[in-house]
């Protein structure tokens, strides 16, 4: 990736607490616009508190978040999704009693407009917007060779599949920037290079930013163009993946003192 | 074997997003809206027309007024009677006061009515959810009963304290009073309904049907897809309470023909509450099972001993039926959880692959 | 008018404070009864996570089950005190036997639904004890055996604050009675080997089970429990007036008690019985005239939600946090 490219989202000193316990500590980093960036670092890190903080469910007591050349306190839910960052969760947050292609249907909402009175007649506009979009639906459907499983209620899908749905709901958004919590947790090696291979593909064909949390370390380094690392809510590296690799701080961090 | 989808293909999403995509159901809803319009009114006594079929649809707008918010939104409600209640009031203040304008359109107006109300009683649900919500619901239930009695502006300052219905002429021909046929009535009352369902279920199966789908299932995920929690809870309160405020309106003016406060009371509140969960939650199809399930049933009991011929005293009938409605309430939650909705997609699936068991 | 709603009520507290005791008394003392209901929905609630609706009838069906046997004993001769406490074993026992009902055909075949498929449940549950109850004791209104029971009748006047203010002894046997049922419900929790099973079972049935505690069993034991609760609080009510279905009315006033404590904390179902009493008895003597009166059928439901709005999860319930 081109190193000079644009920021498009940094957070800035953010620090995040419930009550008495430190979440986050003074975190600052950027994310590229059209870059991999991965988030590392053990279990209770931090890692998806930041990612909250950045679309706005927490709402971090210091620091501030820049995203698109505007800088605020904190995001809301709403602003984050408006201006295009979707999500994807570590433990699979799919609308359990929909279908397949119903739960994709719901990441166009932000861009349907037709009001009560056209959906109550499912008619003339209502009806060809409903059809526009489902057409989009159905291009992310096939990207994701999810074509069998449209008409099946999520709730019932292996685990699998519902992480490659989750990712789907969020490509219905069209973000800019994709945020994917674990995205191969609990997936096995077929699975796990199908999705590598889907985020590449956005990545490189479609130019989306994405920000990748994962424990797989081999994924990680393949995949991304700059990793940083958490740890007890502290950021202790930052860098391409072979530096981080090398950092003294997070070989400790990942593999214990005196190594 | 008899309802099978081979062959029958798409081509193109319109026809794959429509609400009912398969040709067989197309053909069933032919045939109950065959029956409904021209059978049922042929041939039916007046005992069938007035007193089972006017009540079971005017229960069924209710319920699906309800399961809109239960089902598809996932808001527990326990204040559905009061909302009913003020769409009753509504639509009988509202003729009074215009005598002129014909019935119909009070009584479809009286469903704004409720709708605003509902939306006030609403506004708590962003901050509490589940039986908590229930709970608070039913603040709207005792406070909302409460003003029928205590505020005699609304019943015209009648002594009886009830609102009693005036006669009124829809095309020269009576629709409410005690001129108005039960025929009539039926098929005021049907049309009303048929159309509701109709845009009801065109609701439920758009972006805002979705959107309440989405907000029942994970809210917090629905709120990362942009979706504003407020907004839509209170959109579902509204159309929610318009649809129990329209079904209370008919309940007055076209089957009971007066009514007193206490007709609005908690009571009915849960009896279509019955009908949702034993009917289905999010099912609009449900919804007729259940109200048909929970208001039938206790008429056949009633006359089952009578016709059986076995001299049982009518209080011990009336015992009778509390007992066998509750068991029938357990019963049917343990055979099937998720309502009669996914029995009848079951024997659906059953047919589809009769004569072979998968 | 915003006088009348802001401040003369206070006066009136101020220049007549006896009644302003026996106010607060009467409130005290129903809400010591909402908060007994309350506190058998609590035990339910947190055992097995249903929200039992037929608490309420579960009162009605106890107390006219213990003044059923009781009238069977007198009428073949057999009456005093003795008669009555072996009807109240009697009725122990029924209550025992409901439980067992409920578990072996509610609950079991329900394991693992919804809780609002088990709160309908209820419902149902409700629905069979009304016919049941009509059928079996007919639904004329019953004299509690209160004396028979060694409850105390008349009432205590004392002379305070320029007035007179009359304490019923029933209600203050209520009071003490239920206060030792909750410390012993709360030792019972806290101390033995069932109370821990209890509680385990609450935070997750499945963990429960895996260390091999018997759901069935502690199912059983709750609503025993909570029939016990009920039983105990039919007495109490049917001693200050008659027993009857009318009561049923009565037990859905526990329900803003109940989201108010918090549907997890048996603290909670005391201090929100207490309040919701007290606050309801205020309202309809001070701001209730205001309004027409008759505001006792909803203002409880009102003071629920306004603390609702500030707190969700009720007084003592467990702070939600949410996580994603």
């Amino acid at each position: 990736m081109n190193a000079a490219s644009e920021t498009l989202l940094a957070v800035d000193g953010v620090s995040l607490s419930f009550g008495g316990v430190k979440a986050i500590t003074d975190v600052s980093f950027d994310i590229r616009k059209g870059e991999i960036r991965a988030i590392i670092g053990p279990n209770g890190a931090g890692k998806t508190s930041m990612l909250n903080v950045v679309n706005g469910f927490y709402h971090p007591q210091h620091g501030r978040i820049t995203y698109k050349g505007k800088t605020r306190p904190r995001m809301r839910p709403y602003q984050a999704a408006s201006q295009g960052i979707a999500r994807t969760f570590q433990n699979v947050a799919l609308f359990r009693g929909m279908t397949t292609l119903d739960n994709i249907m719901v990441g166009r909402t932000l861009k349907m407009h037709r009001g009560l009175l056209w959906q109550m007649l499912r008619y003339g506009p209502a009806m060809r917007e409903e059809i526009e979009h489902r057409r989009v639906v159905e291009d992310i459907i096939d990207f994701l060779q999810i074509e069998a499983i449209r008409k099946t209620p999520v709730g019932k899908l292996p685990y699998g599949l519902q992480k490659r749905v989750e990712l789907g709901r969020a490509l219905a958004m069209e973000p800019e920037l994709l945020l994917l919590d674990e995205p191969m947790a609990g997936m096995n090696i077929e699975e796990k290079e199908d999705m590598c291979r889907y985020i590449l593909d956005l990545n490189k064909h479609f130019g989306t930013t994405i920000a990748l949390i994962e424990h797989d370390m081999g994924v990680v380094m393949d995949l991304s163009d700059r990793v940083v690392v958490l740890e007890y809510g502290h950021k202790i590296a930052d860098g391409t993946p072979e530096v981080v690799k090398a950092d003294p701080k997070v070989i400790e961090a990942y593999l214990g003192v005196g190594h | 074997m008899f309802y099978r989808e081979t062959g029958q293909f798409k081509q193109s999403y319109a026809a794959d997003q429509a609400v009912f995509p398969i040709l067989q159901d197309r053909l069933g809803l032919a045939v109950i809206l065959l029956v409904a319009f021209v059978a049922v009114p042929l041939f039916g006594n007046e005992f069938l027309l007035a007193s089972v079929m006017v009540p079971f649809l005017i229960l069924s707008l209710g319920a699906i007024g309800l399961n809109i918010l239960v089902g598809y939104t996932g808001l527990l409600s326990l204040g559905s009677a009061a909302f009913m209640g003020v769409g009753a009031y509504s639509a009988y203040k509202l003729s009074t006061i215009f005598p002129g304008v014909n019935i119909l359109v009070w009584i479809l107006c009286s469903g704004f009515f409720a709708a605003g109300i509902g939306v006030l009683f609403g506004l708590p649900s962003l901050r509490i959810k589940g039986f908590y919500l229930a709970v608070a619901t039913l603040a709207a239930q005792f406070f909302l009963q409460w003003c029928f009695v205590r505020i005699s502006w609304l019943y015209n300052d009648n002594p009886s304290g009830a609102i009693e219905v005036p006669a009124r002429t829809l095309f020269g021909l009576a629709i409410t009073g005690p001129s108005a046929t039960p025929v009539t009535r039926y098929l005021v009352v049907l049309v009303i309904v048929a159309v509701m369902t109709l845009l009801a279920s065109n609701i439920v199966h758009g972006r805002i049907g979705r959107t309440w789908m989405a907000v029942r299932d994970m809210d917090i995920a629905a709120q990362l897809m942009g979706i504003r929690l407020l907004p839509a809870k209170l959109l579902a309160f509204a159309v929610s309470s318009f649809y129990c405020g329209v079904s209370g309106a008919l309940m007055v003016f076209l089957w009971l023909g007066a009514a007193e406060p206490s007709a609005f009371d908690i009571k009915l509140s849960f009896l279509l509450l019955f009908m949702v969960i034993i009917g289905g939650l999010g099912s609009m199809i449900g919804s007729f099972f259940g109200a048909a399930l929970i208001h039938i049933l206790p008429i056949v009991i009633r006359m089952l001993p009578e016709a059986l011929g076995l001299p049982i005293a009518a209080a011990t009938v009336e015992h009778l039926t509390y007992l066998i409605v509750g068991a029938l309430i357990i019963f049917f939650l343990i055979v099937e959880p998720h309502g009669l909705a996914r029995l009848w997609q079951i024997a659906k699936q059953k047919l589809r692959v009769w004569p072979f068991p998968y | 008018m915003l006088y009348n709603i802001f401040i003369d009520p206070f006066v009136q507290m101020a220049q007549m404070p006896d009644l302003l005791v026996q106010t607060l008394w009467e409130g005290l003392v129903s809400g010591v009864l909402y908060a007994l209901i309350a506190l058998g929905f609590v035990l339910i609630f947190k055992a097995s996570g249903v929200f039992n609706f037929a608490q309420g009838i579960m009162v009605v069906f106890s107390a006219l089950t213990l003044v059923g046997f009781y009238d069977k004993f007198s009428a073949a001769g057999f009456s005093g005190h003795v008669a009555a406490f072996v009807a109240l074993i009697l009725t122990a026992a029924v209550m025992f036997v409901l439980a067992m009902l409920v578990e072996r055909v509610v609950l079991r075949p329900l394991v693992n639904q919804p809780d609002i498929i088990l709160f309908m449940a209820t419902f149902g549950i409700t629905y069979v004890l009304i016919g049941f109850g009509e059928m079996v004791f007919g639904g004329d209104p019953k004299q509690m055996i209160a004396s028979e029971l060694y409850l105390p009748s008349g009432s205590v006047d004392v002379e305070m604050l320029g007035g007179l203010v009359s304490f019923q002894k029933i209600d203050i046997a209520a009071a003490v009675i239920a206060s030792v049922m909750i410390v012993g419900l709360a030792l019972f929790f806290q101390k033995t080997r069932i109370g821990r099973a209890l509680r385990a079972v609450a935070d997750s049935h499945k963990a429960a089970l895996s260390v091999g505690i018997s759901l069935n069993q502690i199912w059983v034991i709750v609503w025993f429990a909570a029939g016990l609760v009920a039983l105990v609080t039919g007495i109490m009510w049917g001693a200050r007036s008659d027993v009857s279905f009318a009561l049923e009315i009565v037990a859905l006033k526990a329900l803003p008690v109940l989201v108010l404590g918090g549907l997890t904390s048996v603290p909670g179902a005391i201090v929100g019985g207490l309040i919701i009493g007290i606050g309801e008895k205020l309202g309809e003597f001070y701001w209730g005239p205001l309004l027409g009166g008759g505001i006792e059928s909803w203002f409880a439901y009102a003071i629920a939600l306004l603390f609702l709005l500030y707190r969700p999860q009720g007084l003592f319930g467990d702070k939600i946090i949410e996580r994603i």
